[in-house]
């Protein structure tokens, strides 16, 4: 009774924030022309060529951010995670990830023609900017998204098992899903959804991801009590950082072109996630009456997560209550994660899977201009229709990965050696010496 | 008065602790400690040279007990501190006697203090 009551609020609460813009929907304005035939633009080159590097920069900050939160035992595994994240995937991305994702006209995913980066030359264009220039930004996205997954699974798995897991779940998830909503033929492309730096397509997915690959392997070894041994928080703030120092590119960089859209979006990264950490900072003082180092890089994570589908698209007034909202979202979430009993170590699926969907939807929400003749209700609809396709498509595809990996080469690794730690164990190193 | 010190294997301090608050012994000293006895070390790697290092870390328990709570405290860190499978490595209890006991707030000592 009491739930169905809570319930009740919840959909109260939502359509309070939506039939108002629902109302609205009709001052809708067309986008911009489309532009003549592309020609190399210099300034969009430098800029992308930055970005990239500032997108590849978030993976060592998603390294720090997740290896503080786990045992000292595992630091070093947990922050292989990341690196070798890098490591294969950057090979798979060249040798045919890049073609898969951003090739062919088939709506559901590419083919091999720019397999080895066939066929690209010094003077092949993406728009605006050398094509080995779009290879080099979608690649540092192809390189983070799988690294998030691994968020859900630290402590406990096994080495062979991850590299399976991330390479397969990169050609069978990832690339599709970036087909599908960035590609020029991708159908939740055609379909208009709006998913600007990839609320979907990187956060939504690799967040469900985690938590089928979680749910798969079970829990980790003791009383949950036990469990909560952050090594070193240092490294988790400095980590949340690097990751909003690098999510400007990621978001800045997405329009693929140096504009006034770029600086607006370089605008409401800085904004939402700000708001955020100060909502989490809030929540938690209320909750239990400590304003909480993880829980400020917690919230600044969530923030950058939200406005990420959304980042091209919306006001900084939109940014400030995108962030606002985000953190009682994700909050609540981990919560519910004590309840629920499955085992997300660092919450990716808390903060990364459902930060990304609510991102999604009010990013439909929010959205500053709509295609000609489209309603708000309409965009909404197609937001809700991208999430739960990309969601219950990356959900399904990941169990089964997962399940397929424990039951041939293992995935979860054997008890003695998740209780004497991985590091010393996979590694034959320690994070920290005497 | 005794001082019992036990060397125990570190993922077990959690079940240690709770293991000692059920039979009501409150104070406890824990260190990081590093060691070796039986297991006489392990291999680390350092860019590709396997070495020897035979020192161990385990986590050092210090308890200071009146007479009647010596039973109880070496029962609770036996009983939660065994991992069980029979292998070397769980780590040892000493007791040894304590001359005297002050609390350094009021400069009480004795049984009371302790």
């Amino acid at each position: 009774m009491l739930n169905i009551s809570k319930f009740k609020y919840l959909v109260l609460f939502i359509m309070a924030i939506l039939i108002p813009t629902l109302l609205n929907g009709q001052d809708a304005t067309a986008p911009a022309p489309a532009p003549a035939a592309p020609t190399l633009d210099k300034a969009d080159t430098v800029w992308l060529i930055v970005s990239s590097a500032l997108v590849f920069f978030m993976i060592p900050g998603l390294a720090l951010f997740y290896g503080g939160i786990v045992k000292s035992k595992n630091v070093l595994s947990t922050m292989m995670h990341s690196f070798i994240a890098i490591i294969v995937l950057t090979l798979q991305w060249t040798i045919f990830g890049y073609s898969f994702a951003f090739s062919g006209s088939n709506p559901y995913y590419g083919d091999f023609s720019l397999a080895f980066l066939n066929g690209i030359d010094l003077d092949t264009l993406e728009g605006s900017i050398p094509k080995f220039v779009h290879f080099l930004f979608q690649g540092m996205f192809a390189l983070i998204t799988p690294a998030l997954i691994s968020g859900a699974i630290a402590e406990r798995i096994k080495l062979s098992g991850y590299v399976a897991f991330i390479l397969i779940w990169a050609t069978l998830v990832y690339d599709p899903v970036a087909h599908w909503v960035w590609a020029a033929d991708g159908w939740l492309f055609k379909d208009g959804a709006l998913d600007f730096a990839g609320g979907t397509v990187v956060h939504l997915i690799s967040g469900i991801a985690g938590l089928a690959a979680a749910l798969v392997i079970g829990k980790r070894k003791g009383d949950p009590s036990t469990l909560t041994h952050p090594n070193n928080m240092t490294y988790t703030l400095l980590g949340s950082g690097l990751l909003w120092f690098g999510w400007f590119g990621f978001n800045a960089g997405s329009g693929l072109k140096i504009d006034g859209l770029a600086a607006r979006a370089f605008v409401v990264t800085l904004i939402a996630p700000a708001a955020a950490g100060a909502t989490w900072l809030i929540i938690e003082w209320i909750h239990t009456k400590k304003a909480t180092a993880l829980g400020a890089a917690s919230g600044i994570v969530a923030g950058l997560v939200v406005i990420t589908p959304a980042a091209g698209f919306v006001s900084p007034v939109s940014a400030i209550i995108m962030g606002l909202l985000v953190s009682p979202v994700c909050y609540g979430a981990i919560l519910l994660k004590g309840k629920l009993g499955y085992d997300d170590t660092l919450d990716a699926f808390g903060i990364h899977g459902v930060g990304g969907a609510f991102g999604a939807i009010l990013t439909g929400v929010f959205a500053l201009s709509l295609a000609e003749g489209v309603t708000r209700g309409h965009q909404i609809q197609v937001q809700v229709v991208s999430v739960v396709a990309t969601g219950a498509y990356s959900f399904i595809a990941s169990y089964i990965i997962a399940f397929l990996i424990e039951k041939s080469i293992g995935f979860r690794i054997e008890e003695d050696k998740e209780i004497n730690g991985l590091d010393q164990e996979i590694h034959g190193e320690n994070g920290y010496g005497i | 008065m005794k001082l019992i010190v036990a060397i125990i294997q570190p993922h077990k301090l959690e079940e240690v602790k709770a293991e000692l608050t059920k039979n009501e012994i409150y104070r406890l000293t824990v260190s990081d400690v590093q060691g070796y006895g039986q297991q006489k070390g392990k291999t680390e790697v350092f860019r590709g040279h396997e070495y020897q290092v035979n020192l161990l870390r385990k986590v050092r328990l210090e308890i200071a007990v009146n007479d009647e709570f010596v039973k109880p405290t070496v029962d609770a860190i036996l009983k939660s501190a065994k991992t069980g499978e029979g292998k070397i490595g769980d780590g040892k209890i000493f007791i040894m006697p304590i001359e005297e006991v002050i609390r350094i707030r009021n400069g009480e000592r004795g049984n009371s203090a302790i």
